[in-house]
């Protein structure tokens, strides 16, 4: 896979203004809010675009090469999306069962997206999601058996049944939360970078390899939430190491993003701030992961945002309860017929990399490990009665309501974050 | 916006002059309840915050401050002076006008271990981030099952402004003291702004800090305790800032010093008033709420903010549950009229509590004869 900077065929602007040379160097300003303004834009050709799509007006595909990984690459990534796949759909048979409830959004199709993006980062990066977290979470290294754990609201989950299907947490992994409201998670997730620049210049903590890396994930129609625009607007204004990732499924529940966006080249949008904007076929993990990678190093460098529009489809309805009437039956088809597993494994067979009985004996293992998770979250004990009041605060647990009916304010300790209750 | 923060800031000194006219009896309270020296120092409440600001910076770089127009121009209500040039803008971070935008980049830099602390310019315009006030900090640690903590302040003027309008005068001190995971902090004095707000930043959870514009320029006498750099005043806790036997009344922030001038008044007539500083709203004292009233049997609760569900509302539930027995009268509750905030001057001042009100109250409650007041 080329590792060069990203071409004026994929990214726009600013990007293409810089390629003759004025990219300024690593951490060339010691503060972390450089005043200077950017480079004037220069825009250089079209990218393909979701209305295009819509519109079966296509641009031409770049000329480059479709990116390539060696078989240690393409058998992580088909284990991942594979992963993301069987875990979304025990889901459902376990939601149509009554094991889980409330709101369970399932992220079927959107494998390449997650996959392409997060096998990439290190255990200190962060990853922010959305209400359709499970698969980032999974992408992200929380075991499966946790996550299935909080699902079925089981003291055994990664938040001990407190969190949900939408609220996947795990300190360990970086995970910083599923967000259930529409835009909320991308302030957070520039806060996440912000931290990271702050302990990189102010604390010099940071380690060798550059900047940690935040990924923002969300969807088209956050893209028209003022939240998305204020933190565009922050975090090129102050160079933070964040991704923004749009995982443009072109549908909120039953609107349709052209319908709901007066320009809907999200990409578009990077460049108005004065940061990269890229399309990418969200349905091709090959292409994602070239993207992304460029992205977060670029991130990592110091270098700044990316806007990343990554063009994908949900196979499924909005959330279990959606009875998904509003979608074109060929519109689904064509995306159907695009499935990023699938293509995936074409892709493996054609070049070699693998042969359809190793990719076979990948999916049984997934199959087991999910299997397991259902097992061992059924097994798990429901919260015991005692959790309900813990973790309100977090010095102590149960704040307020100690068992002697204390507050914890009555211990001499209490402002040095150390009392015991 | 800022021509708002302007004007209230020009209004200042008037505001100053009508409100020191309190300060006698304050201060004769503080110095018998604590023992001070007549010489004890004065210190404003904005100094308070201030130096407070300043010296939990100083002991810990992951504290930083974020908001408009707190660096360059050191806060609308100064409340930041000086900070900026001594921590510079990696610390001092003027943001742009996006309430929503850098709420939730303060909360997502305190999951990662730093310590913000959010200025709103007033809380009024906290409005626009509430969903991260609520949502995202509050909420996380136990989403999380307290894998991810919240140290946050969020801190700015709050309460009835002068001549402002409804939109930028209201209390919050209800709205956040409703919401599990947040601690809601109302300082009245320059004590309760130095030792409060210190241990709201070194606080490992969410807290929200609602001060009061009309309070900022007003001078309290300090010890040298309350200035040494590691004091701190324990979240959770009121203060008894004038005992009395007769009758308790509750206030926090501006009001506190309204309830101590009404106790003066009430004293002239034979009735004992103990006046308790909430300083905390979230959680409440309900322990030292409870046991004044036990010992003076007559309550009344006073506020700024609207009545219906208020501050005193849990005040007074929390008496009917642990102490009705004790009671002698029914409790009387003070509020802000259940109006938005009028422009009119003496509409505005009929809209808020007034010292007539608090000595009209305490009356009733003590079964005195408290004639109507007329009206504005």
């Amino acid at each position: 896979m080329a590792a060069a900077s990203f071409t004026a065929a994929k990214f726009l602007a600013p990007v293409a203004a810089r390629s003759g040379g004025d990219r300024a160097p690593l951490h060339a300003s010691s503060s972390l809010w450089p005043r200077t303004k950017p480079a004037p834009r220069l825009r250089t050709r079209k990218a393909l675009a979701v209305s295009d799509v819509l519109s079966g007006n296509k641009a031409a595909p770049a000329a480059a090469a479709h990116p390539s990984a060696t078989r240690d690459e393409a058998l992580e990534l088909y284990e991942d999306m594979v992963l993301g796949r069987f875990f979304e759909d025990m889901c459902a048979q376990m939601y149509y069962r009554g094991k889980m409830f409330g709101f369970v959004h399932l992220y079927n199709g959107q494998e390449a997206v997650s996959t392409g993006f997060i096998k990439l980062l290190n255990q200190a990066d962060c990853v922010v999601s959305t209400y359709r977290d499970h698969v980032h979470a999974l992408s992200k290294g929380v075991p499966p058996r946790s996550v299935m754990a909080e699902l079925f609201g089981k003291a055994t989950g990664c938040c001990r049944g407190q969190g949900g299907s939408m609220h996947m947490f795990s300190a360990p992994h970086n995970l910083l939360g599923g967000f259930a409201f529409i835009g909320e998670g991308i302030p957070v997730a520039t806060g996440a970078a912000f931290a990271a620049k702050y302990r990189h210049e102010v604390l010099k903590e940071s380690g060798p390899d550059g900047l940690d890396v935040t990924l923002a994930f969300f969807g088209d129609g956050t893209c028209n939430n003022g939240q998305f625009f204020e933190c565009l607007n922050m975090a090129q204004l102050w160079k933070l190491p964040i991704v923004f990732v749009v995982e443009n499924n072109l549908w909120a529940i039953g609107m349709s993003h052209v319908r709901a966006t007066s320009d809907p080249e999200i990409w578009k949008k990077g460049p108005a701030f004065g940061m990269p904007g890229v399309h990418v076929d969200g349905m091709d993990v090959l292409k994602v992961r070239e993207v992304a990678k460029e992205a977060i190093e670029r991130a990592r460098r110091g270098e700044g945002p990316t806007l990343v529009e990554c063009e994908t489809y949900r196979f499924r309805g909005h959330s279990l309860a959606d009875p998904d009437e509003l979608r074109k039956p060929d519109e689904k088809s064509h995306y159907a017929a695009r499935d990023p597993i699938a293509a995936l494994k074409k892709y493996i067979i054609e070049q070699n990399l693998a042969t359809e009985s190793e990719l076979k004996s990948i999916e049984k293992k997934i199959d087991d490990v999910v299997e397991e998770a259902v097992e061992f979250a059924d097994a798990s004990p429901l919260p015991p009665r005692s959790q309900l009041l813990e973790n309100v605060f977090s010095d102590p647990k149960g704040f307020g309501i100690g068992s002697d009916g204390k507050y914890r304010c009555e211990d001499p300790l209490f402002t040095q974050g150390t009392a015991q209750v | 916006m800022l021509g708002a923060a302007r004007r209230q800031l020009g209004s200042g000194p008037m505001l100053g002059q009508v409100l020191r006219r309190l300060r006698p009896a304050t201060a004769a309270a503080t110095e018998a309840a604590r023992g001070y020296s007549a010489a004890a120092r004065e210190m404003t409440v904005r100094e308070a915050l201030n130096t407070a600001l300043d010296e939990e910076m100083s002991a810990d770089p992951s504290v930083f401050l974020m908001g408009e127009e707190v660096g360059e121009y050191q806060g609308a209500y100064k409340i930041t002076k000086g900070l900026l040039d001594k921590y510079g803008p990696d610390r001092v971070l003027d943001t742009p006008i996006t309430e929503a935008g850098f709420t939730g980049i303060a909360v997502g830099a305190a999951y990662q271990g730093l310590r913000p602390v959010v200025e709103f310019m007033t809380f009024n315009f906290s409005m626009q981030a509430i969903d991260h006030i609520i949502n995202s900090a509050a909420k996380s640690n136990y989403m999380s099952a307290g894998q991810i903590s919240v140290p946050i302040v969020f801190r700015g003027p709050n309460g009835a402004a002068a001549g402002v309008g409804a939109q930028h005068s209201q209390c919050y001190a209800a709205w956040y003291a409703h919401v599990p995971g947040l601690k809601v902090l109302a300082p009245y004095s320059a004590e309760d702004a130095r030792g409060l707000l210190k241990s709201a930043i070194r606080d490992p959870d969410p807290v929200v800090f609602l001060e009061n514009e009309l309070l900022y320029g007003e001078s309290f006498p300090i010890s040298a305790e309350v200035l040494d750099s590691s004091f701190s005043l324990p979240i959770g806790k009121a203060k008894i800032e004038r005992e009395g036997k007769d009758i308790t009344i509750t206030a926090y922030s501006k009001m506190v010093g309204y309830a101590l001038q009404a106790a003066e008044i009430l004293s002239k007539e034979g009735i004992s008033a103990e006046v308790i500083n909430l300083r905390s709203i979230r959680p409440l004292d309900r322990a030292a709420i409870n046991a004044s009233v036990r010992k003076t049997n007559r309550l009344v609760t006073l506020e700024e903010g609207f009545p219906q569900h208020g501050v005193g509302s849990e005040i007074c539930m929390s008496v009917v549950e642990e102490s009705f027995e004790y009671l002698d009268a029914p409790v009387e509750r003070i509020a802000g009229a259940d109006v938005p905030m009028p422009y009119a001057a003496n509409l505005e001042r009929m809209a808020v509590p007034q010292v007539d009100d608090i000595v009209r109250a305490a009356k009733r409650a003590c079964y005195r004869a408290a004639p109507m007041a007329a009206t504005a």
